[in-house]
């Protein structure tokens, strides 16, 4: 099975080496050292090569032509190139140059090529070294495509033992960095040496352009596979002092499939043998000073998160649902706040959001990633800046009036400003339709009449009151036996009931001359006349009372006096409250 | 804040003074304030299941509701009419339009388009998660205005801040339990003040609000037909207790002629509106109080000679009509097969008929009757208050009060019958113990007032207060003269002073009339006003601590705090979905026992046998065949019905009780219901259900078991089952028809994936041999597998 895939490849390959050899020779352009370190560590493949190019020819040279077999070029998902200043331990690499994908004529179809500009034209016999950077993604095939639980996850990694480019190589070297476990196989060729986790090929010498020579490791890779099949990432502006992050991740689990059962004994009692291609949790790296941070899915929160921060960063370390194994996938979304004024600068009157495009996920691999910048309501101006290949942050540039930060308020308070003056207008205003309908004056008549006979029951009221100032007096006679100042009280309340009785008079006889109140009036007089009924058999009582006390008479005498007027006092009280009653039912 | 005692407001409302009027405002004012601090109250004491555990739906049912109102907010009204939903009742499926109760759908789906047509981009599941709060609040008010209508504001206030917080309806209504009741307790308040209001002022506005109310209810939850019952049989009291009126008239007949049409618009109701013997009651007292209107107007226009030759006339008349309508019905009752009732009113008309007839409603713990403890958890002091509240309704008795006895006399019946319905009894004792309690403020109140020295700011009151204590108290005047009815009536009073003192809680209700009030001493009257505060206190701390405790769990998460505090959280049924959701093809059919439909519908987004709405006994019963039956049989009975996973709940590893081995006695006997192999003595022991060495082969063989047990002894070595407390009987055994797909992290979940069937590798002669083995099995198993 391997081996039929091994020969697949090595077929294609052969085409390609065919059509490399049938290219043109670009240019007098020598490498004159190029060394290449492969990093497979995790899921991505990190080449990094120093190369050293000479002008050997006559003409200066601006530009350097990097080749790339098109097989990896769609994996390409990271390069860029520095000039290298300095020698030896002095080494920094310093200008960043530009890198852009070049077609130049004559070349073999299998390949892609890239071309880098340099910041000045290289003259004959001169010499410089860069640093070229490039990641590939996907480019670590699990072999065996799909395996158990219990199985360790292999995978196969192919690249040139000899470096491929345009130019003719005078010397070079070749390192991969694998992972601290075991390895299948690697292709030997001379000067291969296994040193433990590391591969070395090299050096060649001498190597006209276009030399390819094939080399497969397979070798064991437990690491995370995470890869997000689609990210959406949306950045809120809020100038009120928040930028809100939301990222919506789908992943899946892109090592070798996982086949047969899932037992969830096996994976808990040994995690690390029946489960080893599985991974369990992702790192996310947020931005120091990150707030409000959310971790959760359509269904709901998933509490299997940490959160740990300090001044510098702010690692947020999560767990799917469950375990992911090769093929499976689950889909989440996180969330944070950050401070306003650690993204969203000011300048010459512009403001710009400066934020990184990719995801926070450490060793996670992005194929599709959508960003969305939601600016605040009355941006102006917009202009993007995304610089993809030097750096990965974006900038965003929009004009924005601090004062359009108040609109929202201010519509809220207008709104409910509006609200309370329309209620108090409806209130005010008579909505009625006709003033001379008759059923509109009756309205206001019966409104007249329910005026005054609540006026009317006020005043009853306050009678009331005044009476029971009169018992109080009789009580403080028992009490201190004091007659004068008990008759002064009498005197007092007599004055107060008669302008009572006065204030009643107008009240009657308007009710008198109303029709709507015809059938309430007989009540209110009733009430009336059973008020004053009541008043005079008061005074006679508390003159009754006074009398005796002044008398000396003996207690039983005096409640024998006083007995049948109590009697119709209490009779004339309910009758009254009874009225009072039926007339506030009205 | 909203405590009972600033109720009192109510009552000084009504003094009579010369500043009434600024009184009057001042009281409608803070009575404004109250109500609206009684709605945040109703709303926020809900929000501890946000805030303790997370916003998310609850349990099952509001899944489906959560579902159904996404597809409305998502596809549209009409859409939503004709949905037919395919992924649920495989291969049946369901008319979703024609079957659900769309108020509470309807009501979350506009509150979301509103709120995001302002611009508010809310989500679904945030409006479906505070729905149920947001209408507790309304159904407070509701309760508010009820109680006003009945006896008034003081009452309605105290009335309203129970209703916020009884326990019984927070457990309907926490956030995040979008169910149909969380709507349809407010309805149905709503709907009885509109008929009590209709009833006080005659106006035909309130009876047309009063139908479009009962609308509403009737779009919310099937439980309408309570409403339907209970007010023909106010009316029907009122017109025996020689109560007649215009203004029963207006409040009865319109309710029925619009309520009857509006309701039969609603699909899932349709001509069950006119058919059903649930609303034949209706329709009988509309007979009825046609005929007693007739007679009163007759009545008032003939003389009481001609008056007595058309009674008999129209006696003669109405009961040959009555016969005959009495005949129509009887007929059509007979000849339907429930008597034209369905299935859950009978359980209510006669308890123990589910659990004779219909194992699937009695299966079901909510339809059980409850238990004594459950009275005092879900509305604790309230079951006190009732009765105090009853009495202060007989004094006086009008139409109103007669309305409030009759509700809660009918809803203390329906609670005993199920569980459930504790729901509806909530209300009514909440409004009588609101009067209960309002009336006994005013009194004790009244009583304090009176004899503190600063009477002159309250003068009517005092007056009155002073007459009496005149009459009881004062030497002047002696109590042996008067012979009036009311001194009679204080006498006892004075007699029972100290009596009182000791039990000053139940004093103020027999006292409780309006217009011959009682004055308790000082020392009395501040004790009782005292505990009853204690008395409202108890049930706040109650409230708050069922609300936080008792019924905010969302039952989707579980969570334990361990011995040092902290706090572990049991999320396997979510990660359970989500692995289907994610890991299965959208197509996949999963089998489960019905428990788990709609939320592997509305969270794992796959298709399903069964679900929570029962619909079809048959389909749950062939399920629980398949359930309890060995391997090869279920295999057989799941892969005929395109079923590629089966999941199941099991509570051994972490001793979580409602898992399925527990239910499994139910999925025997609906099962057995249908299919009679299935026999339910053979899963148990001597009458005993057990799992461990003594269980029957039948029991240890069945699919449910091995589907449970599966490696589980490898987990610690015996496998000791932590809910049966056991170890299991049968333990070490291999699947041959279905393989574990997936097993969450504490084991509660376990899904099954079904084994495709084996190659034919065997010789011609022996193909032929077991294809006829396996034809003639098929026919001794005749009814087993019903889809064969």
């Amino acid at each position: 099975m391997g081996l039929g895939l091994g020969v697949m490849r090595t077929i294609e390959f052969l085409l390609l080496i065919i059509a490399i050899l049938s290219a043109p020779v670009l240019s007098d352009l020598i490498l004159s050292k190029v060394e290449r370190r492969i990093d497979l560590t995790s899921q991505i493949a990190r080449i990094a090569s120093t190369i050293k190019a000479e002008n050997d020819g006559s003409s200066s040279v601006s530009e350097i032509l990097l080749s790339i077999p098109e097989v990896q070029a769609k994996n390409l998902a990271y390069l860029t190139a520095k000039l290298v200043e300095g020698k030896g331990k002095a080494k920094t690499s310093g200008v960043a140059l530009a890198v852009e994908p070049a077609n130049p004529k004559g070349m073999p179809p299998a390949l892609s090529f890239y071309t880098m500009i340099l910041p000045k034209p290289l003259a004959n016999g001169d010499s410089v070294t860069l640093d070229v950077l490039a990641a590939f993604t996907h480019s670590l095939r699990p072999f065996p495509e799909k395996i158990t639980q219990a199985d360790i996850q292999l995978v196969v990694f192919q690249d040139t033992a000899h470096y491929l480019s345009p130019y003719p190589v005078k010397v070079q070297s070749l390192t991969l960095k694998l992972p601290d476990a075991r390895i299948e196989s690697y292709t030997k060729l001379e000067n291969t040496k296994g040193l433990g986790s590391e591969i070395k090929y090299g050096p060649y010498e001498n190597l006209p352009p276009f030399s390819y020579s094939p080399v497969a490791i397979h070798f064991e890779a437990n690491q995370a596979f995470a890869v997000a099949r689609e990210l959406v990432r949306e950045i809120e502006i809020s100038h009120w002092g928040n930028v809100q992050v939301t990222e919506h991740y789908d992943i899946v689990h892109g090592g070798a499939m996982s086949k047969g059962e899932f037992s969830r004994l096996d994976y808990q009692s040994k995690p690390q043998i029946r489960g080893a291609s599985a991974f369990k949790h992702l790192v996310a790296k947020l931005p120091p000073r990150a707030h409000s941070i959310y971790y959760r899915d359509a269904i709901g929160n998933i509490s299997t998160s940490h959160v740990r921060g300090d001044s510098k960063k702010t690692e947020i370390l999560i767990e799917p649902r469950y375990p992911l194994f090769g093929g499976w996938k689950t889909a989440f979304t996180i969330g944070y706040g950050l401070p306003l004024q650690d993204f969203v600068f000011e300048s010459e009157g512009k403001r710009f959001l400066n934020f990184s495009f990719g995801s926070p996920m450490h060793d996670l691999v992005t194929d599709s990633i959508t960003l969305k910048v939601v600016l605040p309501e009355g941006s102006k101006y917009l202009s993007v800046s995304t610089p993809f290949v030097v750096q990965q942050e974006e900038e965003v540039y929009y004009q924005f009036n601090a004062l359009a930060m108040l609109m929202e308020p201010f519509m809220l308070i207008t709104g409910i400003f509006f609200l309370f003056v329309t209620c108090i207008i409806y209130v005010h205003v008579d909505l009625s339709i006709s003033k001379s309908s008759a059923s509109y004056l009756a309205k206001l008549q019966w409104d007249d009449v329910r005026a005054t006979v609540q006026q009317i029951q006020n005043t009853v009221n306050q009678c009331l009151s005044t009476h029971e100032k009169l018992e109080a007096s009789l009580r403080d006679l028992s009490r201190t036996g004091d007659v004068q100042a008990c008759k002064a009280a009498r005197k007092a309340t007599d004055g107060l009931l008669k302008e009572l009785s006065k204030e009643l008079k107008p009240l009657i006889s308007f009710l008198q001359s109303s029709p709507p109140a015809a059938h309430i009036l007989p009540k209110v007089e009733e009430l009336v006349a059973k008020e004053r009924e009541l008043q005079e058999r008061l005074m006679a009582k508390h003159s009754t009372i006074v009398d005796s006390y002044e008398k000396k008479l003996g207690g039983r005498e005096t409640e024998n006096r006083v007995a049948s007027v109590q009697q119709k006092i209490v009779a004339l009280r309910q009758d009254i409250e009874d009225l009072m009653e039926y007339i506030d039912e009205i | 804040m909203a405590s009972p005692e600033s109720a009192v407001n109510g009552p000084t409302m009504t003094a009579g003074a010369a500043s009434k009027s600024l009184r009057n405002a001042f009281g409608g004012v803070i009575a404004f304030i109250i109500l609206v601090l009684i709605g945040v109250l109703a709303f926020s004491i809900r929000l501890f299941s946000v805030i303790k555990y997370e916003s998310v739906i609850h349990e099952f049912d509001p899944y489906f509701n959560y579902r159904v109102t996404q597809f409305l907010s998502k596809n549209g009204i009409y859409d939503f009419w004709n949905w037919f939903d395919d992924r649920t009742w495989y291969p049946l499926g369901r008319v979703i339009g024609g079957t659900v109760y769309p108020g509470l759908t309807l009501t979350a789906g506009t509150i979301w388009k509103v709120v995001n047509s302002l611009n508010i981009p809310l989500s679904v599941e945030t409006v479906c998660v505070f729905t149920a709060p947001i209408f507790s609040a309304f159904a407070s008010w509701a309760a508010y205005l009820l109680t006003k209508e009945v006896k008034g504001p003081g009452a309605g206030l105290t009335a309203a801040a129970l209703l916020a917080m009884v326990p019984s309806y927070i457990s309907r209504s926490v956030a995040g339990s979008y169910d149909n009741e969380a709507v349809a307790i407010f309805a149905l308040v709503f709907t009885f003040y509109l008929y009590i209001k209709t009833l006080n002022t005659g106006s035909l506005f309130y009876a047309t609000l009063n139908a479009l109310a009962y609308f509403y209810m009737v779009c919310s939850w099937g439980g309408y037909t309570f409403i339907i019952n209970l007010i023909p049989m106010h009316v029907l009291l009122c017109i025996v207790t020689g109560r007649y009126s215009s203004r029963l008239y207006i409040a009865y007949a319109p309710l029925v002629v619009l309520g009857t049409l509006l309701a039969s618009l609603v699909p899932v109701v349709g001509f069950n509106a006119v058919l059903t013997s649930e609303h034949f009651a209706s329709f009988l007292v509309f007979i009825i109080i046609h005929v007693v209107a007739l007679a009163y107007y007759i009545k008032g226009i003939l003389s009481p000679k001609m008056f007595k030759v058309a009674v008999t006339l129209v006696v003669s008349v109405g009961l040959a009509v009555c016969c005959a309508v009495i005949a129509i019905l009887i007929a059509v009752v007979a000849s339907s097969p429930t008597k034209g009732w369905s299935g859950r009113s009978l359980t209510l008309l006669d308890p123990t008929y589910a659990s004779k007839y219909i194992p699937i409603i009695a299966s079901v713990s909510e339809h059980q009757p409850p238990t004594w403890p459950s009275y005092f958890m879900d509305i604790n002091v309230l079951a006190f208050l009732v009765p105090a509240g009853i009495i202060a309704c007989f004094m006086p008795l009008t139409d109103s009060s007669s309305f409030v006895i009759l509700y809660i006399v009918t809803s203390v019946y329906f609670s005993g019958v199920m569980v459930r319905l504790m729901l509806v009894l909530a209300p009514a004792a909440c409004i009588l113990s609101g009067i209960a309690l309002s009336e006994a403020f005013n009194v004790l109140t009244r009583s304090i007032k009176f004899q503190l020295p600063g009477i002159a700011g309250n003068p009517s009151i005092a007056v009155r207060m002073w007459r009496k204590e005149n009459g009881s108290s004062t030497v002047v005047a002696p109590n042996d003269i008067p012979k009036t009815e009311e001194a009679a009536k204080e006498k006892p009073a004075k007699k029972n002073r100290k009596k009182e003192k000791e039990n000053v809680e139940k004093k103020p209700t027999p006292s409780k009339t309006e217009k011959r009030l009682l004055v308790l001493p000082l020392e009395a009257s501040v004790i009782a006003v005292l505990l009853l505060v204690l008395l409202g206190a108890f049930y706040v701390v109650h409230c708050v601590w069922a609300a936080a405790e008792a019924y905010s769990a969302p039952s989707i998460v579980l969570t334990s705090h361990s011995n040092d505090g902290g706090l572990h959280v049991f999320d396997d049924f979510r990660e359970a979905y989500s692995w289907l959701s994610h890991n299965t093809d959208v197509d996949d059919k999963v089998a489960s026992w019905w428990d788990y439909g709609y939320q592997t519908t509305a969270m794992a987004n796959r298709t399903v046998l069964v679900d929570n709405n029962t619909w079809n006994n048959t389909h749950i019963a062939t399920v629980g065949t398949a359930m309890s039956s060995p391997e090869k049989q279920a295999w057989e009975i799941f892969h005929s019905l395109d079923v590629k996973y089966v999941l199941v709940v099991f509570g051994g590893v972490v001793g979580y009780p409602s898992d399925d081995i527990n239910k499994f006695l139910w999925m025997v006997r609906i099962g057995g219901g249908v299919f009679p192999h299935i026999k339910e003595p053979d899963y148990l022991r001597d009458g005993q259900y057990r799992i461990d060495a003594q269980a029957t082969p039948t029991m240890l063989n069945c699919l449910m078991y091995k589907l449970s047990y599966f490696r589980f002894v490898e987990t610690d070595g015996k496998g000791f089952d932590r809910v049966r407390r056991t170890e299991i009987g049968k333990k070490h055994f291999k699947l041959t028809h279905f393989e574990e797909v997936f097993t969450t992290h504490h084991w509660m979940v376990r899904i099954y994936k079904l084994k495709p069937q084996r190659n034919r590798i065997r010789g011609k002669t022996k193909k032929s041999k077991s294809s006829r083995s396996v034809s003639s099995k098929r026919d001794v198993r005749g009814k087993r597998n019903p889809w064969h």
